[in-house]
C-alpha cells in the first residue's frame, strides 16, 4: 500500500474505491465489479500520468522526500555483489547516516559511499535520517583514500537532508569534515561517479557529489538549502516553501540546464517508489555506463577534468 | 493640544536632534555601550578601546591597516553573468544587490588587493558582511580564484579574510557549485608551495566555513567570532535545547583544536607578517608602520588602477 503525498489525494479516492468494490465482490461472490473496477482502475491510471508529467518543483521535493522511495541500502542491495561495509574514521566514531565499503558492480571492484535515511522509525532514528555528522564525513575521506591508492573506481549516492546540525557534530568540526571532503573528491584519481538518488542537501551533498559524472533521478532535488529553509529566510514565513522551491531551481531537469547535473535518469510514472525494482535498473546502468565512459581516462586526467570542470560551472545562467 | 506641544517641543526636540544628527561622529560599542569618537574607533581598526570588542571593519579599511601606508592594488574580479537564475523572492535579486552596492559603495561582496604588509609581498582577501551578509555566490567565487592565481602568478601568499552568512540563496546550486569551486582555489595555492592562511571574523559560517574558509595552512580568529557550519538558532530548534555560553565562539573553536590562534585585529598585522614570513623562509620582518614600498616594476604591463591613497585614520599621528 502506497503512501500518498498531499496532491495525490484524488488518485487516492479513486484508487481507494476500486480497492473497496474489489473487496465488496470478494464477499458477495454472485457479484460482478470486474468492469467498473477496471474503469477506475484506468482513471487512476491517467491521472497517474498527469499528476507526474508536470510536477511542480515542491511536488518534486515530495517526492524526493517520499519514505517509500528506494534509499542506498536498497541500491546497495540491489546492483552490488559483495557489499562488505567498511566503518568508522579511526578518530571517534562511525557515522550510521553514511554507508560505505568495497563492492563490486558486475565484476569490477568499486568503492560505494552514500548516505542512508532509513526506512523505519528505527533505522531512521538509527540512521539520523541520513543526516551526517564529522564522522561521515571522514568515513567518506578514509574510504575514498582507500579507492585511491588501490585505483578503484568511487561511486556515491547522495540523499540527505543536510549535514546534521548538532551541538556535537559542530564541536567535532563539522565544516572542516565536509570541507575536507569536497577536497578528497577533488583530490583522487580514480573515477568518480555520483547519483542524486533523492534529496541533494546543500553542503553535506556537495561532499559526495564533487564528481567526474553527476547523474539525477528525474525527480530528484539538490539545492543550497531547503524550500521551507529559504522560505523562511527570505520570506519571512517557512509556509511560502512552494515559491521558494520555484525559485531556488532545484530540479533535476534546472540542474541538467545549469549544467550542474550531466545526465536525468528518468523514473516510472508515479516516481521511484511506485516501482522500485525498474528504479534500481536503471541506476545501475546509467552507474555501468558512467564508469565505462571513464574507465581508460589517466588518473591525472581524471583529477584535472574533475576540477576544471567545477571551475567552470556556473558560467551561464537559466532563461527566466 | 496647546502651543507648547504643537510648537515649542517640536522645536526643541529638532534643536537636540539636530545636534545629533552629524551621526557617525560617536559610535556607540555593541558590546559595553561605550560611546567611542569615530576616528578613535578607526583608528584602532573598529575594535572598542573600551572593552576590546570587535565590531565591524570593511575590507578597504582592514586592507588600509594591513598593507603598509594602506596602499594596495586592487585584482580585478572577473564579472559573473547577473541574476543567474532570474532569482525573485519578496524583492528582485537585481534589486537587492543594486541596494547592497549603494548601502557600501562596493561592487560585491568581496575584495581583491595585492601589496606588502610589512614588507612582506602578499595578496589578500576579504569578505565584505554589510553587502548581502557576505554571502558567496558567484562572484565571491571568482574573486577567490583571482586570488590564488594572483597568488600562484606572482608567487606569493595568500590571506583570506572570511566574513558571511553562508552561501547566497539568491544564486541557488550555483552559489553552492561555489564550495567545489573555491576548493579548487586552494588547491592551485597548495600545489604551488604557496601559504595560505585563513582569518576568520565575525560571523563565518555555512558553506563558506565547510569550504574555504576551513582548508587553511593557519586558521586564525578575531575574539568572539561566530565560527559555525550550523548557526546557534538553527542548533537549538534542532535539539530543543539551550546552548552553552560562548558555543561556536571563536575561543571555543580553539579549544575544541578547529583553530591554530586567536589573535585580536590590532595585533593581526604583525602576526601575519612573522607567520608569511617564516613559512617562505624569509628573514625576521621589520615591524611597524613603514612607509609605502618604492614603486616596483613587477610586472610587464602598468597597472591601471590607481592603488587608493589611505584615508584618515591610519596616517595621523
Amino acid at each position: 500500500m502506497t503512501q500518498y503525498l498531499d496532491f495525490e489525494k484524488p488518485l487516492a479516492e479513486i484508487e481507494g474505491k476500486a480497492e473497496e468494490l474489489r473487496a465488496l465482490a470478494r464477499q458477495n461472490s454472485g457479484m460482478n465489479v470486474a468492469d467498473e473496477a477496471a474503469a477506475l482502475d484506468a482513471k487512476a491510471a491517467v491521472m497517474l500520468v498527469d499528476l507526474y508529467k508536470t510536477l511542480t518543483p515542491w511536488r518534486k521535493c515530495q517526492v524526493a522526500r517520499h519514505p517509500e522511495r528506494p534509499h542506498c541500502r536498497d541500491y546497495i542491495e540491489a546492483l552490488f555483489a559483495e557489499y562488505t561495509p567498511l566503518a568508522g574514521d579511526r578518530n571517534f566514531s562511525d557515522d550510521q547516516a553514511v554507508m560505505g565499503g568495497l563492492a563490486r558492480i558486475d565484476d569490477r571492484p568499486v568503492v560505494v559511499i552514500g548516505h542512508e535515511k532509513g526506512s523505519d522509525t528505527k533505522s531512521r532514528i538509527e540512521r539520523n535520517f541520513g543526516m551526517a555528522r564529522p564522522e561521515g564525513y571522514r568515513k567518506a575521506v578514509r574510504l575514498m583514500q582507500l579507492a585511491d591508492r588501490f585505483g578503484l573506481p568511487v561511486i556515491t549516492l547522495v540523499d540527505t537532508p543536510g549535514a546534521y546540525p548538532g551541538k556535537g557534530a559542530e564541536e567535532r568540526g563539522q565544516s572542516e569534515a565536509i570541507a575536507r571532503a569536497t577536497e578528497a573528491c577533488l583530490r583522487i584519481g580514480v573515477p568518480l561517479v555520483s547519483v542524486i538518488i533523492g534529496e541533494g542537501g546543500s553542503g553535506g551533498a556537495v561532499a559526495f557529489a564533487t564528481a567526474n559524472r553527476v547523474a539525477m533521478l528525474e525527480h530528484s532535488v539538490y539545492s543550497v538549502i531547503s524550500p521551507e529553509g529559504c522560505a523562511s529566510i527570505l520570506w519571512k514565513d517557512a509556509e511560502k516553501m512552494r515559491e521558494a522551491a520555484e525559485a531556488l531551481r532545484l530540479t533535476a531537469q534546472d540542474l541538467k540546464q545549469l549544467g550542474v547535473a550531466d545526465r536525468i535518469i528518468p523514473e516510472p510514472v508515479g516516481g521511484a517508489h511506485r516501482d522500485r525494482a525498474a528504479t534500481l535498473a536503471s541506476v545501475g546502468n546509467t552507474l555501468r555506463q558512467m564508469l565505462d565512459e571513464l574507465s581508460q581516462t589517466p588518473p591525472a586526467q581524471l583529477v584535472a577534468d574533475r576540477r576544471r570542470k567545477f571551475l567552470n560551472i556556473g558560467a551561464t545562467g537559466l532563461a527566466a | 493640544m496647546n502651543w507648547i506641544s504643537n510648537y515649542v517641543r517640536p522645536r526643541i526636540n529638532s534643536i537636540f536632534s539636530r545636534r545629533e544628527t552629524p551621526e557617525n561622529l560617536w559610535h556607540k560599542c555593541d558590546e559595553c555601550g561605550t560611546m567611542l569618537f569615530h576616528r578613535e574607533l578607526s583608528d584602532n581598526q573598529n575594535v572598542c578601546t573600551s572593552c576590546g570588542h570587535h565590531m565591524h571593519i570593511t575590507p578597504r579599511a582592514r586592507f588600509q591597516a594591513l598593507f603598509d601606508a594602506g596602499v594596495f592594488a586592487e585584482v580585478p574580479v572577473p564579472e559573473p553573468k547577473a541574476d543567474p537564475l532570474a532569482f525573485r523572492d519578496q524583492k528582485r535579486y537585481p534589486d537587492r544587490l543594486k541596494a547592497a552596492q549603494r548601502e557600501t559603495g562596493e561592487r560585491e561582496a568581496m575584495l581583491v588587493a595585492t601589496g606588502d604588509m610589512g614588507r612582506t609581498p602578499v595578496v589578500a582577501a576579504a569578505q565584505d558582511f554589510s553587502f548581502m551578509a557576505g554571502s558567496m555566490g558567484m562572484y565571491v567565487g571568482n574573486a577567490i580564484v583571482a586570488a590564488a592565481q594572483e597568488a600562484v602568478k606572482l608567487g606569493r601568499p595568500l590571506i583570506l579574510f572570511s566574513a558571511a552568512g553562508g552561501a547566497r540563496m539568491q544564486e541557488g546550486i550555483l552559489s553552492l557549485m561555489q564550495m567545489p569551486r573555491t576548493t579548487v582555489a586552494v588547491q592551485m595555492l597548495k600545489e604551488a608551495g604557496l601559504p595560505y592562511i585563513v582569518v576568520l571574523t565575525h560571523p563565518t559560517t555555512g558553506g563558506v566555513t565547510a569550504s574555504y574558509a576551513m582548508l587553511g595552512d593557519v586558521h586564525i580568529a578575531e575574539p568572539n567570532a561566530l565560527i559555525c557550519f550550523a548557526g546557534p538558532r538553527v542548533i537549538e530548534q534542532t535539539i530543543r535545547e539551550k546552548l552553552p555560553e560562548g558555543f561556536q565562539r571563536a575561543e571555543y573553536l580553539l579549544e575544541h583544536g578547529m583553530l591554530d590562534r586567536v589573535t585580536p585585529r590590532t595585533q593581526m598585522k604583525d602576526e601575519l607578517v612573522s607567520i608569511t614570513r617564516m613559512l617562505m623562509g624569509m628573514p625576521p620582518p621589520v615591524k611597524g608602520d613603514l612607509p609605502p614600498p618604492p614603486p616596483a616594476p613587477e610586472t610587464a604591463t602598468p597597472d591601471p588602477e590607481p592603488a587608493p591613497m589611505p584615508e584618515g585614520g591610519k596616517t595621523t599621528p
